[in-house]
């Protein structure tokens, strides 16, 4: 699914989060979001999840204004991972996930088997199928990370927004979700304060100050000139023999 | 009360769709029993018999021959007294379950919104004050005072809300939880000032009395109220189980889900808050059971509102009977105000579903 946003202003307090935004990402592809702390990333998100409805500007969902769409024709469409999201509930795993069908339920439209198949294999795409029938607070970080992003995958979107997904996450989590969500067919938007994980996405724009900055090829905008202006690091680009690729590697902060 | 159906509430394994048939049946069977025995068990104890014939004469016009006496403190005292107890209890239960999971604050309850301080304030004012010159019941005044507290409380909140950045779903939850504290501390000190300035003794500890909850002089037409009231909020917390489910892990993440926050958050407190101030107006601010019903069923039955609504429903009526009950027979010849009881009561039955559930972990 194609998501635009189109000139979008967000403010609070007369302080301006996000000033002139507009972008396209093109259905299929994964773009990735980066910015330094309070740059205006979960804003961005929060708006193109529909979440915000910006009063300047408007957000279109595959050419749809999403100010026009009732929540729930939203919610089918577009998913979104908080960044960070807790419950004191006494809940269980597969019960997170189950939230993710809330969209397509309703009082007279009850639950189905094929929910549960759905769930499932949102539970297998984390490879959270084992700890299924878990409680939520004796999860770690990451697991309840997972379950989120399971969450998510529930809604069976055709865009997927997420926040620093791999916060929380150890190395073997970080790399396995990203390249999950690389693989997933859908319209992928993912915040990330890693830069080296930023390559890997098939585009990506750079916040800075509620503007976006930059967009193209990570290769292309992600320059060394960029890495000090906004970033405000010293970094050079190192060949990666492996993999035939460049990696990042910062020296210091300005 | 609440430990006999703790007992007999499925574990968490069983989630078959048998148990859910079992309840199907079990949950007006256990209605029943309550209701039996909030009828049988009194200063004077009345046989199961004799109550079942004043019910068939009533009903269906059957002919037993029963104690003009018994059939009278039957029918019009201690039986409309029992189904207005489980309504009180029901209500204030889906109340309290409605405002933890939008409000995402296991403190709150039903009181919250300023409805007994409210409705304290509109009892007095009439009681005491005169207001209404006497066209009004204490009952009337309640509800009004709860209302109006309740629409300050609203506006307070929205108007401290209204604004904010990040996370404002987030927010106005806890907008609304101190605009209630506000307003709730603002009609208890007008409460306790026309108490302090205009009440006798005996007037001050006849308010006192029906602040703490008072279930007798009850009578058919408070049913009539309270019954349909009850059965509203039940099927209204029914209607949006899933939404209420959608609230685990805050509002923003309701929204991402679909669901229309500001609707429905402003529909379901509305309503409760509806359903508490006719529950208060009749018996006063019963206490305990809005806030820890809903705690003890979510440790039972679980966070999801498929079961955490019904299940709360049946635990407060059935306590709320049992308490009753309990205030009855406690002190011989003396009524004890019911919410003494069930704070009496349930805060030790509490402790022992948080010490089983703390096991299960």
């Amino acid at each position: 699914m194609r998501l635009a946003a189109e000139h979008v202003e967000w403010r609070v307090h007369g302080h301006r989060l996000l000033d002139d935004v507009s972008l396209t990402v093109a259905s299929g592809e994964t773009f990735g979001l980066v910015g330094p702390n309070g740059s205006g990333k979960t804003t961005l998100l929060r708006v193109l999840a529909g979440l915000r409805r910006p009063k300047v500007g408007r957000v279109l969902a595959a050419g749809r204004p999403m100010r026009a769409m009732k929540p729930h024709e939203i919610a089918r469409a577009i998913a979104f991972v908080e960044q960070q999201a807790d419950t004191l509930d006494r809940l269980e795993v597969r019960q997170a996930v189950a939230l993710g069908r809330t969209p397509f339920l309703s009082p007279l439209r009850p639950w189905s088997a094929r929910d549960d198949a759905i769930v499932t294999q949102a539970l297998t795409d984390v490879d959270m199928l084992p700890l299924a029938d878990r409680l939520w607070h004796t999860l770690s970080g990451g697991e309840r990370q997972r379950v989120h992003i399971a969450r998510a995958l529930a809604q069976q979107p055709s865009a997927l927004l997420l926040d620093e997904p791999t916060n929380h996450l150890d190395i073997r989590h970080q790399l396995s979700i990203l390249r999950l969500v690389r693989q997933l067919p859908v319209t992928v938007v993912i915040a990330l304060h890693d830069l080296d994980q930023a390559m890997d996405c098939d585009r990506i724009g750079i916040m800075d100050g509620g503007r976006l900055v930059a967009i193209g090829p990570p290769r292309e905008v992600l320059t060394l000139d960029r890495l000090r202006r906004t970033f405000g690091v010293h970094a050079d680009f190192l060949d990666d023999a492996v993999e035939g690729r460049q990696v990042l590697r910062f020296r210091h902060a300005l | 009360m609440m430990l006999a159906v703790a007992a007999a509430a499925p574990t968490r394994s069983a989630r078959s769709a048998r148990s859910a048939w079992h309840w199907c049946w079990l949950t007006p069977l256990l209605l029943f029993l309550a209701v039996m025995a909030g009828t049988a068990i009194g200063e004077t104890s009345i046989p199961l018999d004799t109550i079942l014939e004043v019910l068939a004469n009533r009903l269906w016009g059957a002919e037993f021959p029963v104690d003009r006496i018994d059939a009278g403190i039957i029918w019009s005292y201690r039986l409309s007294r029992a189904i207005l107890a489980a309504c009180c209890g029901a209500g204030l239960a889906l109340a309290g379950v409605v405002l933890q999971a939008l409000l995402r604050n296991p403190l709150a309850d039903p009181f919250l919104m300023g409805i007994s301080a409210g409705a304290s304030t509109g009892a007095v004012s009439v009681a005491i004050l005169g207001l209404g010159a006497g066209s009004l019941t204490l009952s009337l005044g309640a509800f009004a005072g709860a209302c109006l507290a309740f629409g300050l409380v609203v506006v307070l909140a929205h108007a401290a809300g209204s604004g904010t950045g990040g996370g404002r779903a987030t927010q106005a939850a806890g907008a609304i939880i101190l605009a209630g504290i506000a307003g709730s501390q603002l009609f208890n000190a007008l409460t306790a000032l026309i108490i302090a300035k205009s009440a006798s003794a005996e007037q001050a500890r006849g308010i006192m009395f029906w602040l703490m909850g008072n279930l007798s002089g009850v009578r058919w037409d408070d049913v009539a109220l309270g019954l349909p009231a009850a059965l509203a909020g039940l099927a209204i917390c029914l209607w949006y189980r899933r939404a209420l489910d959608a609230f685990t892990f805050g509002a923003d993440s309701a929204a991402s889900l679909g669901v229309p926050v500001r609707r429905v958050r402003g529909l379901l407190i509305a309503a409760m808050a509806l359903v508490t101030a006719v529950m208060v107006s009749m018996v006063g601010a019963i206490g305990f059971v809005g806030l820890v019903i809903p705690h003890a069923m979510r440790f039972l039955v679980g966070s999801r509102h498929t079961r955490l609504v019904p299940a709360s429903a049946l635990a407060g009526a059935v306590f709320l009977i049992g308490s009753d009950i309990l205030s009855r027979i406690l002190v011989p010849g003396q009524v004890l105000p019911i919410g003494v009881v069930t704070a009496l009561i349930g805060a030790p039955a509490f402790a022992l579903i948080l010490i089983r559930g703390a096991r299960t972990r």
